[in-house]
């Protein structure tokens, strides 16, 4: 190529004047040549050329939307289908498509055409994540919905008042060993401050024993049932009197896991 | 209810020491609680010289403590006592010779020599028929009595004294008590009275706080309490084996009540076999000492009464009822009674039955509610708890001559009085009652006279009296 060459010679001629600076004065250089006689090119028209086109981002979460962007030389006219018509040599346009789309853009020039195409995919939202779960409650919390049973005075027989909160709490520890597979219950059996200590350490076992009973017969595991008399030791009312005292008379529900 | 008498007297008490209570004698056994024909013995204050001083205190209420506490004395008022007491032998004389007696005159009358002559304690108002005197010091460091007993309605001087005698103990408070239950205890030996100086009760105390019960020890006087479990679970029921070597109890404290074991003499725990049983408790041990009784829930439908080696290997049953039983108590003397609270006929009752579980017999009418039964060291009497005649758990303390199923009440209805434990001598009982508010141990005579306190931190139950 000619500029090449001149362009070579003028390197060669710019390093031979700065070594020539280097060492004693040259010569004054020759004049420049004359500059290449310009290129006659045949004006042709041109054709029309799409440098992008793009969908950003390419895949969205139906509802979302899409930033279709482009930019296109020589061109007369720029369409981009699917709803959009006639647009600007370079521009952007924001999309929200329903379902995976294809938009076309067409450029005409007068030297031609040129066509490109982007697709925009549409993905379905997945389903909700699941409620945030609310804290589990403990075995203790659950106990707490278990009832204590009480008794009459000198008595393990569960009473026909008992037996129905019996049936309720049953339904509860079935719940609850369900719940807690590791878990076992314990039925404290516990008298008033009347009868001897050591008497009611007897009692207090009597009556745990026929809340365990009655809870086996209605299908509990008698294995995860255990009793525990504690007599008149933990009384759950300090007063004397009968309302205490009934309070007293009692099997209560504790668990350990 | 026929009147009882139970021989308590003091020669009446001294012969059946004697004679062991034999059977002849029993049957026509006259009870008396009274405290009538007790002699009359008068105990002025001792005074102590140099170091000594500061403890005479102690010693002079320990003395008069163990002696009014044994109940055999009548004790003469100290505002009748002559002002000038003797304090040793010189200091006592004998009264100006009064005019010689005329034939058919009345006796001469003593002159009055102010507290030296014997005559002043045997005369009104004080009328004493003993006499103790004596004084303390210090010597070589140590806490020293020089104690005597008179009998002062002997005029003779060498013929009224029953001894002397000279005591030592360290110089402190404890020592000047020691000394003192010495001194009584040779008083009291002079009507043939064990002393119970020495005895110690165990019991149970909330004391420590949080519902926790622990086994606690004390002497005989409610002085020196030490605690002897550390579980912080409820650790409560204790026995003590004959011989005093062995501590057993029940415990919580690995989740359901079991028996444990615990030497007196190591301090260590000795090991015990349970059986499978949501409960074991309330051990009772057997007057050789090789088993133990219990009740048990080993057949899980009711507790019921067990026995077994020391270990707890050669598992019996006793009892075989379809109730409620508690509190095994094997008869001290023959070994084959064995005393039980049982609901086999309803409310607690007091069965006895023999060491086979064969032929068991209520002792109690039947009426309210009867526990805690203890027999006497004679193995003849029983003390224990009823409300017969109040409403339940209003426990009055009662004694029953098994033989004939009298009884004498020694409380009426001041507090819940439980737990009667009879002291080695046979004459004394400790139990808790809640009189003064909370449950106390308290002390008592076994005709319901001479209550002393022992306990006074949180509250306290289940005493028992040992040697």
């Amino acid at each position: 190529m000619k500029r090449n060459q001149i362009a070579l010679i003028l390197m060669v001629a710019s390093l031979l004047l700065v070594s020539a600076g280097c060492k004693k004065k040259v010569p004054a250089p020759p004049p420049p040549p004359p500059p290449p006689a310009p290129v006659q090119v045949q004006e042709k028209p041109k054709a029309a050329v799409i440098n992008s086109f793009t969908a950003e981002p390419s895949t969205i979460v139906k509802g979302e939307s899409s930033t279709l962007r482009w930019s296109v030389a020589n061109s007369t006219t720029v369409t981009i289908d699917g709803g959009i018509g006639t647009v600007q040599a370079s521009g952007s346009r924001s999309v929200s498509p329903t379902e995976n789309t294809t938009y076309r853009m067409t450029a005409s020039g007068a030297g031609g055409d040129a066509v490109a195409a982007v697709t925009v995919y549409v993905t379905t939202p997945p389903p909700p994540p699941p409620p945030v779960e609310a804290p589990k409650p403990s075995l203790e919390q659950r106990l707490s919905e278990v009832q204590d049973i009480y008794f009459d005075y000198d008595k393990s027989e569960v009473r026909e008042d008992a037996r129905a909160i019996l049936q309720k709490d049953a339904d509860a520890i079935k719940a609850i060993l369900s719940d807690f597979p590791s878990a076992v219950i314990t039925l404290e059996g516990h008298c008033d401050e009347r009868g001897s200590a050591e008497y009611n350490l007897g009692l207090g076992d009597r009556r745990s024993t026929s809340a365990k009973e009655f809870l086996a017969q209605v299908g509990l595991p008698a294995d995860r049932l255990k009793t525990i008399s504690y007599g008149k030791e933990r009384p759950a009312c300090t007063e004397s009197n009968e309302a205490c005292w009934a309070k007293n008379r009692r099997v209560h529900f504790a668990g350990a896991q | 209810m026929k009147r009882i008498q139970l021989l308590l007297g003091v020669a009446g008490f001294g012969a059946l020491a004697v004679m062991g209570w034999s059977a002849g004698q029993q049957s026509d056994l006259v009870i008396k609680f009274l405290g009538a024909g007790k002699p009359t013995i008068a105990l002025p204050d001792f005074r102590g010289a140099g170091g000594a001083a500061q403890y005479a205190d102690v010693f002079n209420k320990t003395v008069f403590d163990d002696v009014q506490r044994a109940g055999v004395f009548t004790m003469a008022p100290k505002s009748f006592y002559p002002l000038n007491p003797p304090q040793q032998e010189s200091d006592l004389r004998t009264p100006a010779a009064p005019e010689p007696a005329r034939r058919n005159a009345p006796p001469p009358v003593a002159k009055d020599c102010g507290g030296r002559c014997l005559s002043d304690w045997a005369s009104s108002p004080v009328s004493a028929a003993y006499l103790g005197f004596g004084y303390a010091s210090e010597q070589n460091g140590q806490f020293v009595v020089f104690g005597h007993l008179y009998n002062p309605t002997i005029p003779d001087l060498n013929g009224a004294r029953l001894f002397r005698k000279l005591y030592n103990g360290e110089l402190n408070e404890n020592g000047a008590r020691q000394v003192a239950h010495q001194y009584a205890a040779d008083i009291l030996n002079q009507l043939g009275v064990a002393s119970l100086a020495g005895s110690k009760v165990y019991f149970v105390s909330d004391r420590q706080g949080r519902g926790t019960k622990e086994i606690w020890s004390m002497d005989f006087d409610g002085s020196n309490e030490k605690r002897l479990t550390s579980f912080n679970s409820i650790t409560t029921m204790p026995a003590v084996s004959p011989d005093g070597t062995r501590l057993a109890f029940t415990t919580f404290a690995k989740g359901q009540p079991r028996l444990m074991m615990y030497s007196t003499v190591t301090g260590r725990f000795i090991p015990f076999l349970n059986p499978q049983a949501s409960v074991n408790a309330q051990p009772n041990f057997t007057p050789d000492g090789k088993n133990v009784l219990f009740a048990s829930t080993a057949d899980p439908r009711f507790m019921n009464i067990y026995i077994s080696d020391l270990d707890g290997g050669g598992l019996r049953r006793l009892s075989n009822v379809r109730a409620v039983e508690a509190e095994p108590k094997v008869n001290p003397k023959n070994g084959h009674d064995v005393l039980v609270v049982s609901g086999r006929g309803g409310m607690q009752q007091i069965y006895m039955m023999n060491i086979d579980g064969a032929d068991p017999v209520r002792l109690t009418t039947g009426e309210g509610e009867a526990s805690n039964p203890a027999w006497n060291p004679n193995g003849q009497h029983i003390a224990f708890s009823w409300t017969r005649g109040y409403a339940p758990g209003n426990w009055n303390l009662f004694i029953m001559d098994v033989s004939s199923r009298e009884t004498v009440q020694l409380t009426h209805g001041e507090g819940r009085n439980e737990n009667p434990s009879w002291a080695p001598d046979g004459r004394h009982l400790a139990f808790s009652s809640n009189r003064t508010g909370k449950s106390q141990i308290f002390t008592m005579l076994a005709d319901g006279t001479e209550v002393r306190q022992l306990t006074t931190q949180g509250n306290n139950y289940m005493p028992v009296w040992v040697k």
